[in-house]
């Protein structure tokens, strides 16, 4: 950590970004921000913006993948050019990427109910379009959105947050500059029932602090479940609200004919 | 005649504070469900939309339907939508999903592949839709035979990319539906354009085909409304020439040539078609009646409807003819 050439905590408490150490960045979710997809939806933390589109359940493109018992899921990643400021280039391909997708597709395996859907694929898009830290936690939130607006079946929500180690301190929701120089831990969680679906670490870590993090990540990822579901309902009612408008138009219809 | 009440998880917990038994709390709700046939129906209450991994009730007292599963003694939502209960049965319809077929179905597909004996045809299902060459009409008749020279002619008969209206047959063992042409209402589509909307959007109808008369364009507009979600507007057809008519041409329905269509015919079916369009991305429900109904509408305006209409005259139209005001959101 003396490499760093930022504060990571000041004499005040504050994180880089006058945060204070278990404040997530903002948060905005939006749903259906892709036209054509079944489900969509953008999700920003911070300087992290990431939009996911589900296409499916549909025929898989490579029919020898097919399950006869279950749904396939692919996930795709890309990051548009403009993502990051200079720095690393990332491609269609590239290493890291691939790697996310990996954890994006272990993470929803076990929770999308598959086996309603046989001989189908249910893919994932994964489109980058700012990147501040926390690519991963950011496209698992998103993801959840976006199969729940596409309707397929799930468990429950998956939703996940990045823990960084700063001395003693467990900081939440790192960003970019965090990340890079804090030992850091990534929980996704089914909130309802507080099981893990995945938690990832790329750095080392005291054995001490682990648990210690751990639980802070399953309580953060339940704020971030009632900020969902708080989105979700509100559109839902539109939606059903919508639907059910015909039989109204009806009765309005009838009355002007008699007038 | 019926009174909606609903129980806010408040009152169930001091209910329980009160008697700490859980049978007995679980019991309560279950009277109050017996008399109130609206707990999970509809009514102003937002205890009918439900979200993954929300508890809806009891698996002892309840079964569970589509769209739900059973952890430990709760039934659990699995999609998001509203709740719908028959008797015991307590399923979720998710506001948004999938097209799922039923046998009956009038569908709009696209040919992806020619195979042996059969075509396989996107129907926006969860696996393509097969189309056997036992189950479409050939040129020359309903009762003519299939002969082996047919089967080597089949891309003449339906190519890759064509479009075709047909009605859901059957399912296959896997979930995949079989799909006929055998009426002479179904076969391949052409003069007309294809718009995709949310298959949700399209209730089953007394009739999927529908004719918007001539002063919509010099011959009508004919509109398709497939229930897996593909609307097909094309063309209108006059009387004589359609099916059982007298000008019916039975040789021509492979054909792959559009008709002459004239300018008028061209701008009638774009302003049939911004207009599903409009609807569709306000997430209305489409019939026959309201096209008609705002088509009308339009043209009641005194303004020649050339490309989509602006946004003061979509409000309005909306407002009048719907009943919803899209400005508030």
């Amino acid at each position: 950590m003396s490499s760093s050439r930022i504060e990571i905590l000041n004499d005040g408490g504050l994180r880089h970004d006058a945060r204070r150490p278990y404040e997530l960045r903002s948060t905005s979710f939006q749903l259906n921000t892709h036209p054509t997809a079944e489900g969509s939806a953008t999700v920003t933390q911070g300087l992290t913006t990431i939009q996911v589109s589900i296409f499916g359940p549909r025929e898989p493109r490579q029919r020898s993948n097919a399950s006869h018992d279950r749904a396939i899921i692919s996930v795709e990643v890309g990051v548009v050019p403009w993502a990051q400021g200079g720095g690393g280039k990332r491609v269609r391909g590239d290493k890291r990427l691939q790697e996310i997708g990996a954890s994006i597709r272990q993470t929803f395996e076990p929770v999308i109910m598959t086996h309603l859907y046989p001989r189908s694929e249910i893919s994932i898009n994964v489109q980058v379009l700012s990147a501040d830290g926390g690519i991963l936690p950011t496209s698992i939130n998103a993801t959840t959105l976006a199969l729940i607006s596409a309707g397929i079946s799930m468990l429950d929500y998956v939703t996940s947050i990045s823990i960084g180690l700063h001395l003693t301190q467990p900081l939440l929701d790192l960003s970019q500059i965090e990340e890079q120089d804090l030992p850091n831990l990534i929980v996704a969680s089914l909130p309802t029932s507080s099981k893990i679906t995945l938690a990832q670490m790329e750095t080392r870590l005291h054995v001490d602090r682990f648990e210690e993090m751990l639980n802070l990540g399953i309580e953060a990822c339940k704020v971030l479940k009632d900020e969902m579901e708080n989105i979700i309902k509100q559109k839902t009612e539109k939606i059903v609200e919508r639907m059910n408008v015909r039989s109204i138009t009806t009765t309005s219809g009838n009355g002007m004919l008699v007038d | 005649m019926f009174s909606v009440k609903t129980i806010p998880p408040e009152s169930t917990q001091s209910f329980s504070d009160d008697i700490p038994s859980t049978h007995r709390k679980h019991q309560a709700e279950l009277d109050a469900m017996d008399l109130d046939e609206d707990e999970f129906g509809a009514g102003p209450s937002k205890r009918n939309i439900v979200t993954p991994g929300e508890v809806i009730t009891s698996s002892k007292e309840y079964m569970r339907g589509h769209g739900t599963y059973v952890e430990e003694t709760n039934v659990v939502s699995s999609v998001t939508g509203t709740i719908e209960r028959v008797n015991k049965l307590i399923s979720v319809k998710p506001v948004r999903s999938k097209y799922v077929p039923e046998v009956g179905d009038l569908v709009i597909g696209r040919i992806v592949d020619v195979g042996a004996q059969r075509w396989r045809v996107d129907a926006n299902g969860r696996q393509d839709a097969v189309l056997m060459l036992s189950s479409v009409n050939l040129p020359g008749g309903v009762q003519r035979r299939k002969i082996e020279s047919d089967a080597l002619k089949m891309r003449e008969f339906l190519a890759e990319g064509d479009l075709l209206v047909a009605e859901v047959q059957a399912f296959f063992g896997d979930g995949a539906m079989s799909l006929h042409t055998r009426s002479l209402k179904y076969g391949k589509l052409r003069n007309g354009q294809l718009l995709t909307v949310p298959a949700q959007l399209i209730r089953r109808l007394k009739s999927h085909f529908h004719h918007i008369p001539p002063p919509c364009g010099p011959t009508g507009v004919d509109v398709i409304l497939g229930l897996n979600g593909y609307i097909w507007v094309s063309n209108g057809t006059s009387q004589e020439k359609r099916e059982g008519g007298e000008g019916f041409d039975s040789e021509g329905v492979y054909s792959d040539k559009n008709d002459d269509i004239s300018p008028e015919g061209r701008q009638a079916i774009s302003s049939i078609s911004n207009l599903i369009k409009l609807l569709a991305q306000e997430g209305i429900p489409l019939t026959d009646t309201l096209i008609e109904e705002c088509y009308n509408w339009i043209i009641n305006q005194n303004q020649i409807p050339s490309g989509p209409l602006s946004q003061e005259d979509q409000e309005r139209m909306l407002a009048e003819i719907v009943g919803i005001d899209v400005t508030a959101y």
